[in-house]
């Protein structure tokens, strides 16, 4: 009984030690890791859509609350001006969801660019989505407003040949960002006002 | 009997170096030895974890009860692993995303237990100490080792820290069913060969 109960106490202690230490450490990296995350999962979708901005994208970023989930918006600065927000969101493609970096200019409402940041898509077909630039490149200037849809659904966007199926999540990716961008607009062009150059 | 403090570490390094001698811990070793870069990585988080889980378990030795001994040992190295993890979260993401499930693993990596149960369980703080660097430090070379030959062929390149070097330059044809699955198996097979052939006389 005595062994028993020693046993208990052990392991329970060890435990909670175990717990403390780890809690701690959790704590104390978890911003760091949440900025490395940005950094190098999402920061090379921005980094290409704001290429030549004049200032960091990913340090200048803000949230704002869209129902339930909070986004976040990365802020390019293109000729001296903010005028580039790019944020992520997602399709449903081939090996779930496909998330897409959409940026769009503020000022004409047109499409800076897209990039794909996290997918499950199969090599060599559906991940050239993500390797092959000529494919995100266009929806480069392309206006929001009317959905964007693949050659074969009676839009504009050539298919990646082999991977319809993500080049429609891309596509309805991107379709999504926009209704998003209309109705968080007012709060975005608030949150670009107060941004200090 | 008693082997001397020197000859503890030394061990780790050719007569019990793990994936070659003990052949244990082999699933990192194929897994993960696409690159030297890679390697590396795997070895020092993998020497971190058996370094300080011998310590604490050479400490607590006299503490544990020994039908709760491997809980007890799992909690340990599973706190470790933890750290690790967050760690190489925080301060080398590229190399967290590439080692991905493997740093989680070596919680079941049987050379750490291993050396938990068979040695730290048994011996002093010093003696756990340099047991677990020394077959911490034989793990780390490995597993560069059998990286070096398998990037080498399978690219002509060896990623040290994280640029590729050219070593063979642009004629070369790589043989890339070495950075495969295969040629883990291949290389470790003929890695074995070697190590025997040298250790017989």
């Amino acid at each position: 009984m005595r062994e028993m109960i020693k046993m208990v106490i052990v392991l329970t202690i060890l435990s909670f030690f175990s717990g403390g230490v780890l809690a701690y450490l959790r704590n104390s990296t978890q911003e760091r890791i949440d900025n490395q995350v940005l950094e190098f999962v999402k920061g090379p979708a921005v980094r290409t859509i704001f290429e030549g901005a004049g200032n960091n994208p990913i340090a200048d970023r803000f949230t704002i609350k869209d129902g339930d989930s909070e986004r976040t918006f990365f802020v390019g600065v293109l000729d001296g001006e903010p005028r580039g927000i790019a944020f992520e969101t997602s399709g449903k493609g081939y090996g779930g969801d496909v998330g897409l970096m959409v940026g769009i200019n503020v000022a004409d409402g047109k499409l800076i660019g897209v990039g794909v940041t996290t997918h499950g898509e199969t090599p060599g077909m559906g991940a050239k989505a993500k390797s092959d630039p000529n494919f995100v490149s266009q929806f480069k200037d392309l206006a929001l407003g009317e959905p964007f849809k693949v050659t074969a659904d009676g839009g504009s966007i050539n298919a990646i040949s082999g991977a319809t199926i993500t080049s429609r999540a891309v596509s309805a990716a991107a379709t999504d960002a926009g209704e998003i961008y209309q109705k968080l607009k007012s709060q975005i062009d608030d949150k670009l006002k107060g941004f200090k150059k | 009997m008693a082997k001397s403090l020197t000859q503890e570490f030394v061990k780790g390094l050719w007569d019990e170096v793990p994936p070659f001698r003990l052949v244990l811990g082999l699933c990192p070793v194929l897994a993960v030895t696409k690159s030297v870069e890679n390697g590396i990585g795997m070895g020092v988080a993998t020497t971190f974890v058996l370094v300080g889980s011998n310590v604490l378990v050479s400490v607590l030795r006299k503490l544990i009860p020994s039908k709760v001994r491997i809980a007890c040992f799992i909690v340990i190295i599973a706190t470790f692993v933890t750290v690790v993890e967050l760690v190489m979260q925080a301060f080398a993401y590229p190399l967290f995303l590439k080692l991905g499930i493997f740093i989680p693993l070596i919680v079941v990596n049987c050379i750490v237990l291993g050396r938990a149960e068979a040695f730290a369980s048994k011996n002093g703080v010093v003696r756990s100490l340099l047991d677990g660097l020394g077959i911490g430090v034989g793990f780390t070379l490995s597993l560069m080792a059998l990286a070096a030959v398998r990037e080498l062929l399978g690219t002509g390149m060896l990623t040290i820290w994280v640029t590729p070097i050219q070593i063979f330059g642009p004629s070369f044809q790589p043989f890339s069913f070495m950075v495969e699955a295969p040629g883990a198996f291949m290389a470790l097979g003929l890695m074995l060969c070697l190590m025997n052939l040298v250790g017989k006389k």
